[in-house]
């Protein structure tokens, strides 16, 4: 069997460059969508670890997760859509309230 | 035993080779469909966890639902057009994988000490496996109920706060859209 390092690894790797997609994107929605890259990976590691340790309740937890994760996207992309709406742009770097 | 390491490995490739193209690419759609392929990937690892139920949930709901709505709010603002200039940050590129990548060796650090961890073998009870809707959805419904209820709030809350968004100021240059 794999151990479960690897996965624990590969799930590091994919957190990592959700945050590289975030700090390093101007497009809100590639943005937006690195930190659903990363909540997939911390998903990724819970699975591993209740394989691992034969617990299920890491299911339940990544289940949650996931309607966290929908309900986000639907608060998320409102909130893209009221700024396009005021802005006419996306990037992050044209409607920074507190920069002057 | 040699096949699972292959398919462990395959899928593991695809799913950082999505995910850094999605970073990399200028167009969205583009970078939305390399997201979908990232997910099918992990689904395909879930799926090797023993994670049945989990991993068809992530391809029905993730790549079914949310990143569909992503794709709805693309073409619905008309950004696949749009070039997002790359406008003078004052932290430059580099600092920037430096971090990202110094962020990876510290959470492999902490993974490191789960090296020794022993592997066991499944829980198999008489109608059911590890990880199947069944097992599942008991504890949802028994252990984790109420956790389960109050995501039905949590939706509530997050439809509600969506509409309230989303929707158009009275008078505000009505008929344009």
């Amino acid at each position: 069997m794999i151990p479960v390092t690897h996965y624990l690894i590969l799930s590091a790797l994919l957190f990592s460059v959700g945050v590289a997609g975030v700090i390093s994107s101007r497009n809100l929605i590639v943005m937006f969508m690195s930190i659903e890259l990363m909540l997939n990976a911390a998903n990724l590691s819970i699975i591993a670890f209740s394989r691992y340790l034969n617990i299920m309740d890491g299911h339940v937890i990544v289940f949650l997760v996931l309607t966290v994760a929908a309900a986000e996207a639907a608060v998320g992309l409102a909130i893209i859509i009221a700024i396009f709406r005021n802005r006419a742009t996306i990037n992050a770097d044209r409607f920074s309230l507190f920069k002057r | 035993m040699m096949l699972e390491t292959a398919v462990f490995y395959a899928a593991a490739v695809i799913a950082v080779f999505g995910a850094i193209m999605m970073v990399l690419q200028r167009n969205p759609v583009a970078s939305v469909l390399y997201l979908i392929l990232s997910l099918v990937a992990q689904a395909v690892l879930y799926v090797q966890l023993a994670a049945m139920f989990v991993g068809s949930l992530l391809i029905i709901i993730y790549a079914g639902a949310i990143l569909v709505l992503f794709l709805f709010v693309i073409m619905l603002l008309n950004l696949r057009g749009e070039k997002i200039e790359q406008e003078k940050s004052p932290i430059p590129t580099a600092t920037k994988l430096i971090l990202s990548l110094l962020f990876f060796v510290e959470l492999v650090m902490i993974f490191r000490q789960f090296s020794t961890m022993p592997t066991s073998e499944y829980i198999t009870d008489a109608g059911w496996q590890f990880g199947d809707v069944v097992p599942v959805a008991e504890l949802l419904f028994t252990k984790y109920l109420y956790p389960f209820e109050l995501t039905s709030i949590l939706l509530l809350v997050a439809i509600v706060g969506a509409v309230i968004m989303a929707k158009r100021e009275k008078g505000e240059d009505e008929g344009e859209m």
